[in-house]
């Protein structure tokens, strides 16, 4: 949360690029996060803020530059990769819950499988975070039963189940219903302000303007502007942001 | 604010209201199912006509423990009867422990033991008593696995797991183990071969179509190369060839000094080959439906390779395929006959050699009729479990 300690930095970019066949997609980005920061990264669709999240757990492959999440350097070691991925969690669009699992078994998954967690203690770590998102009550139900807001709220809880350092959102409520988007940005409100490092792609300008310590504009493979919530919001710098903005807030 | 509670409208049931609705509902379905009626009475006349006086149905019992086992050893048939008690025993607990998705099974195979004890009874043979034991062992197991409920899950699928190679033991036998002396597998006749050939096949090709899949869609093209050209090449030829190819090839690529296998091995071997091959298309179509993101979800969460494809991506593939792969065991059950081609007794050969008895001439329809009936109740039965099981594990998935 200090804006001038630069020892903790956890996600650290340099100069990160990305080719779809010729398509640039990422065109040298440098972001470093701090621990505990909140960031939204919001512009068009096509912009590549999406891959850009989706590099950090090495879904998605960066072609050139370095990326160090939690000091270990993202590359072509898949023991490092995965040693990554334990410590980040992260939350889809469409969830991507599984759907043969029940939902404490899609929780305690990864916590049993990838931690070794005794069966017992990982059941009621599980049930805790079930109760944190507010849904202690559907534990045994399969994820077809629930709800598109309860759904999410399940998949933040996986994620959570592993202790993630870092968490990454990439566009968690755009599949969602309008009324279910609430109870979603609630729970990562919550989130924010427990102190977990945030890296999320999203429109929500509310969340954004509620708990963000740094707004990034994606545009065309490359980080426009970026700044406090409220330099975004009062003193855009960029015309394309400027743009953008007046035409997601016009409603 | 309080809605007026209605009951849903009164649906029509019973044999009746079924009737009724579905044949005489107006005057024209009255008349069509008058001449339906007529026509096949007209047609299946001189059939039940025949089956009642003409037909010698003695043939049948007469030669019943041959039709069921061709040449095992009579003195070893308690081999058999262990087999099938193990096999109530197991399908009782499973059903105790699993409920719906092992039900349909269990009854099956409930009604089938009190079946085939009344036939037992009404022949006046003594194996009435072995299919109530089995029954009993079915139901009291099922008690049992009541009390034991999900907590011994995963032991039943080892169980099951070690079922069918210690059905080949007790059946085939080693001269290793006390009491179970080898029988060579060409006594091996009857009912007993055709299931035999059915399980082992089944058993063994399943697996193995599960790594030819996986082997298609992996990143080494060494593997990916030859899973296809094998898949490719057993689905070009027929099934006939590939079993004279077993018949013939197979003691080649054995050392000399090894006892050659017997021709049933050799058939087994040829049917796993085949059926393996269709099976590797059936779970490809299986991993196919599985949407990206779920492996995705499961890489996110720092699952490894081999956990995210045992705990996430088969189980819900193979969900997807399971009328497939049961589709390809009942086809494999049905194309066994094929193996008196190369000189086996199954059922249907049994029944071939049962007309050159002297005392059974000319009772060609009366055997043939067996067998079909055979084929087609194993099939029916196996059908109606399967679907239960189908219905049971579809809960969860869209």
């Amino acid at each position: 949360m200090s804006d001038n300690d630069t020892s903790q930095e956890i996600i650290i970019c340099r100069d990160v690029h990305k080719w779809f066949d010729n398509f640039h997609v990422l065109k040298g980005i440098h972001l470093n996060v701090k621990k505990g920061e909140v960031i939204v990264i919001f512009g068009p669709s096509g912009s590549g803020k999406s891959t850009f999240i989706r590099c950090i757990n090495r879904l998605e492959e960066h072609q050139k530059g370095q990326i160090i999440v939690d000091g270990l350097e993202l590359g072509n070691d898949i023991r490092n990769i995965e040693k990554i991925r334990q410590e980040v969690g992260m939350v889809f669009q469409q969830f991507n819950l599984f759907p043969h699992l029940t939902v404490i078994q899609n929780i305690m998954l990864a916590p049993l499988w990838v931690r070794r967690t005794p069966k017992q203690l990982s059941r009621d770590q599980a049930m805790q975070l079930l109760r944190r998102v507010g849904i202690p009550e559907q534990a045994e139900k399969y994820p077809a039963q629930l709800s598109g807001g309860q759904q999410q709220r399940v998949a933040i809880a996986r994620a959570l189940a592993m202790q993630p350092k870092i968490m990454l959102f990439d566009e968690p409520t755009s599949a969602l219903d309008p009324e279910m988007i609430k109870e979603v940005l609630d729970v990562m409100i919550e989130l924010a302000k427990s102190g977990m490092t945030i890296v999320a792609v999203t429109h929500e300008m509310g969340f954004a303007r509620a708990v963000a310590n740094r707004m990034i504009f994606f545009d065309k493979g490359e980080i426009i502007e970026q700044g406090t919530p409220k330099q975004i919001f009062e003193n855009p710098q960029s015309d394309r942001t400027k743009l953008f903005l007046s035409q997601i807030l016009r409603h | 604010m309080a809605a007026i509670e209605m009951q849903p409208p009164r649906l029509t049931v019973g044999p009746f209201a079924w009737l009724r609705k579905n044949l005489f509902s107006t005057w024209y379905n009255v008349l069509l199912t008058f001449l339906a009626l007529g026509l096949l009475y007209a047609l299946l006349r001189p059939a039940i006509q025949w089956s009642l006086t003409e037909a010698r149905w003695g043939v049948i019992p007469a030669n019943l423990t041959l039709f069921m086992v061709g040449q095992y050893p009579r003195e070893q048939l308690w081999r058999v009867w262990l087999s099938i008690y193990l096999l109530g025993a197991l399908l009782g607990l499973s059903w105790g422990i699993w409920k719906d998705a092992a039900r349909g099974f269990a009854l099956i195979a409930l009604g089938a033991g009190l079946a085939f004890a009344l036939i037992g009874l009404l022949l006046n043979s003594n194996v009435w008593m072995h299919w109530l034991l089995a029954v009993a062992l079915l139901l009291g197991c099922y008690a049992l696995g009541r009390i034991l409920t999900a907590r011994i899950g995963s032991i039943m699928i080892l169980a099951w797991l070690l079922y069918f190679p210690l059905v080949i033991l007790l059946i085939a036998g080693s001269r290793f183990i006390p009491f179970f002396s080898p029988v060579p597998a060409n006594a091996w006749g009857g009912l007993l071969l055709t299931l035999m050939i059915t399980i082992i096949g089944n058993v063994t090709s399943l697996p193995l179509g599960i790594l030819l899949a996986l082997g298609r869609r992996s990143k080494l093209p060494i593997v990916r190369y030859f899973s296809i050209g094998y898949i490719e090449l057993i689905r070009g030829v027929p099934l006939v060839s590939v079993l004279f190819m077993a018949y013939l090839l197979v003691p080649l690529f054995l050392p000399s000094d090894v006892p050659q296998p017997d021709t049933v091995i050799r058939a087994i071997i040829g049917f796993i080959l085949f059926e393996a091959a269709y099976q590797a298309e059936n779970v490809r179509g299986g991993l196919q439906a599985v949407p990206r993101g779920q492996y995705e979800a499961a890489q996110a969460l720092g699952l490894s390779g081999p956990l995210t494809l045992s705990l996430i991506i088969l189980p819900q593939a193979l969900r997807a395929v399971i009328p497939a792969i049961f589709n390809s065991f009942i086809s494999l059950f049905k194309d066994t006959s094929l193996v008196a081609i190369i000189g086996l007794f199954d059922i249907l050969r049994i029944g071939r050699s049962v007309l050159a008895q002297s005392d059974w001439l000319g009772t060609h329809r009366e055997v043939f009729l067996f067998a079909f009936v055979i084929y087609w109740v194993f099939n029916l039965a196996f059908t109606y479990g399967s679907r239960r099981m189908e219905e049971a594990l579809g809960v969860g998935t869209r």
